[in-house]
């Protein structure tokens, strides 16, 4: 304890508490008030947003479809190691499983999960499911006999995939990686390989949209900055508006005026640019979905940019003029370092909404132009794999937990600003 | 700005580029929005300028998108209009019935977001506050979290929990994700707050519920009112959330006009663009008007 310390614990006012305690005492009390005043809405948060992105993480780990409806063949997967080749006692309790299974009309479950690790096997558990009832011993052999499948090796081994609720299946899936049958992790043959694709063309289209808004957002930020306060708040109300306008407005807009009898096309034809038989397809592509996301996402790289430019003092670069640089040397060296926070904010601030955007690409992008949120989305409304689609949308959010937190660290969201 | 006297000729040229660069992104910016406002007045089912609409002719221009409008989804929409044809485009037209869910939506969401956010930021923005980074990257996360990871969560825990295709759902929902708004623009302005304007109203015998209610609010409350409308916009743009979650009852505009893009787009489409860059217009003049006002309130000198 040091003597300021000492001297202070030992300070009695005349309330008779010694001031160090009253001090703490009224310290903890602020703590806790203002701990009592958040609390509401970290609850309200946790529980709308926190739990269900939670579950949903669960989720890609866990599917119970198989383990649960079909305990005994579970049970006989658990007691032998891989590549045991599956005996009488094995079909047995599969015959059994697949026949409670279809009393309880679950084997449709069961058989679309199987089906998720080796396609075309749906229909396999249905149709046995109808017949499972009356098939006699020796199972071995009359099983197989209603279909050859149920002797294959790579049914077994999806099965035993599947068999445990408990597995990392999906996320190997999402990677465009499957088991083999000696249980080995193998990639899937080339004409099935698509997440992957598809993640690293949502990169990359991301980057390319964040250099695009930096390209056309870094001289209108600067001319906003520079400009007297009269003039660049009316211009700024054209950066503002875009920003406040519903984004089905702005992607609506881009479909009128890119698709194939929309406003350029038609205008290049009526000039005798292009004829007629040959428009443009600039929308429901790749190019519709980089042109109106550059066009949605810009006012999130001007206004960070905007709000650092303000602060740098024109001195600096008049001193280096004065000092034998030339214009461009002046901006490369003293006012481009400048505004390095400005585009770190906007470009991350860009790339993480880039990144998971859906509305855009689903209503412009076409084949070409999905982005990997499209696919989850696809995954959740159409296929019904909803394992596969949480463990891509797990890796998803795990790429843009990894920006925030980088963010976090070099911008601050304290310093995070709106319009 | 200006260019300095002492400027080449070359660096008056790429002064001039420059005009010109900048020019052209502020086109690329506004022209979007601006182009929809003409072409939801076209008289033909088209998406571009027709020669009458160039040469100003009056018979290239209508209202018969927005006309549309009204009558879709009507029970009798080619009836005299008379009282009882409008009171069934108010019941049954599905443009009419999607704006008010729209509005039920946003307005309720908003209340949710503005009171709980306005009393988390008073509780972020004291120093004692403990976590304050942790918690407050926890408030923000709605905002960067993909919309189609929250709404796929949402739409699990919805099922179990009974929320789904109900009114309260879509409004806890849309709730979350305008906190993040609020947080940030009633922080900002709590920023420049003088608490020595609570202590002076305690020192003259007012409990801290007369003190907040007469001192801190008046000072704090364009920054509400600007992450209300923040929270208001981000409900009234949603639809990947309702996508998910929500029955056909509760179909919003945006949902609706999702519908209209995906099967036939139609110029009507264009009209309802048109009605909500009016509505953002109108949003925009009010936020600037926040602003001076919140900037006069402290003292701020407008330049």
């Amino acid at each position: 304890m040091t003597l300021d310390n000492a001297a202070t614990a030992a300070a009695v006012p005349t309330g008779g508490r010694p001031l160090k305690a009253a001090v703490t005492r009224a310290q903890g009390g602020a703590r806790r008030r203002a701990f009592l005043l958040v609390l509401p809405l970290l609850a309200f948060v946790f529980f709308s947003f926190v739990v269900p992105i939670g579950q949903m993480l669960h989720r890609s780990i866990h599917n119970p479809a198989f383990a649960d409806n079909m305990p005994m063949i579970s049970a006989w997967f658990r007691d032998h190691p891989t590549g045991t080749v599956p005996d009488e006692s094995a079909y047995a309790a599969l015959v059994a499983d697949i026949t409670a299974a279809a009393e309880a009309r679950t084997i449709g479950v069961v058989g679309t999960r199987v089906n998720y690790e080796l396609s075309g096997t749906r229909s396999l558990f249905t149709s046995a499911g109808r017949r499972a009832a009356r098939l006699e011993p020796p199972y071995a052999e009359s099983l197989p006999a209603l279909d050859d499948a149920w002797a294959s090796p790579e049914l077994w081994s999806a099965m035993r995939n599947v068999s445990t609720a408990y597995t990392a299946d999906f996320y190997l899936a999402a990677v465009d990686l499957t088991r083999a049958t000696d249980g080995s992790i193998v990639s899937v043959p080339a004409d099935r390989k698509i997440y992957v694709d598809i993640f690293q063309r949502t990169l990359l289209l991301s980057a390319l949209i964040t250099g695009l808004c930096l390209l056309l957002g870094f001289p209108v930020a600067h001319l906003l900055a520079t400009l007297p306060m009269r003039y660049s708040n009316l211009l700024m109300i054209l950066v503002l508006l875009p920003f406040w306008t519903s984004l089905l407005v702005r992607t609506t807009a881009w479909i009128a005026i890119l698709q194939g009898q929309g406003v350029i096309n038609s205008t290049l034809v009526a000039l005798g640019i292009i004829s007629d038989s040959e428009r443009l397809s600039l929308v429901y592509n790749q190019t519709g979905t980089i042109v109106a996301m550059t066009h949605i996402l810009l006012p999130f790289m001007v206004l960070p940019l905007y709000s650092v430019m303000r602060t740098i003092n024109p001195a600096y670069v008049r001193a280096a003029r004065s000092l034998g640089a030339s214009s461009w040397t002046a901006f490369r060296r003293i006012y481009l370092p400048q505004t390095l926070p400005g585009i770190g904010a906007g470009s991350l601030l860009v790339f993480i909404l880039a990144v998971g955007y859906y509305i855009t690409p689903a209503l412009v992008g076409g084949a070409s132009g999905q982005l990997i949120s499209n696919l989850i989305a696809f995954h959740m409304q159409n296929s019904l794999n909803w394992s596969l689609a949480a463990a891509l949308a797990a890796i998803l959010l795990g790429v843009v937990l990894l920006l925030y937190w980088l963010y976090d660290r070099l911008v601050g969201i304290d310093n995070m600003k709106l319009g | 700005m200006a260019l300095p006297t002492y400027a080449s000729p070359l660096e008056r040229l790429w002064h001039l580029v420059y005009l010109v660069i900048c020019g052209l992104v502020l086109l690329f910016l506004i022209a979007p929005i601006l182009i929809v406002i003409p072409l939801s007045f076209n008289a033909e089912p088209y998406f571009t300028f027709t020669e009458k609409m160039l040469t100003f002719d009056p018979a290239g221009y209508s209202l018969r998108w927005y006309d549309t409008l009204l009558t879709h989804g009507m029970q009798a929409p080619d009836g005299p209009r008379n009282a009882a044809w409008w009171a069934d485009a108010w019941n049954n037209s599905a443009w009419i019935r999607a704006a008010k869910n729209s509005l039920i939506i946003g307005i309720s969401a908003t209340i949710v977001a503005t009171v709980l956010g306005t009393v988390a930021a008073l509780g972020l923005a004291s120093p004692a506050m403990p976590f304050r980074r942790l918690i407050m990257a926890v408030l923000i996360s709605p905002m960067v979290v993909p919309i189609i990871i929250t709404a796929t969560g949402l739409f699990f825990f919805y099922s179990q929990v009974g929320l789904a295709n109900s009114y309260a759902g879509v409004i806890l929902a849309h709730a979350t994700l305008g906190i993040p708004f609020v947080i940030i623009t009633v922080t900002a302005t709590l920023v420049g707050f003088d608490y020595s304007l609570t202590r002076a109203a305690a020192s003259l015998g007012a409990s801290p519920a007369v003190a907040f209610r007469r001192v801190t609010m008046p000072l704090i409350l364009p920054g509400v009112i600007a992450g209300a409308l923040f929270a208001f916009v981000t409900s009234f743009d949603e639809v990947v959330v309702v996508l998910f979650i929500a029955a056909h009852d509760q179909q919003t505009i945006p949902r609706q006009m999702w519908n209209g893009i995906r099967e036939q787009i139609s110029p009507a489409i264009l009209a309802v663009a048109t009605i909500l860059v009016i509505v953002s217009i109108a949003l925009l003049t009010t936020l600037e008007l926040l602003r001076r006002r919140s900037e006069r309130l402290r003292g701020l000198t407008p330049s």
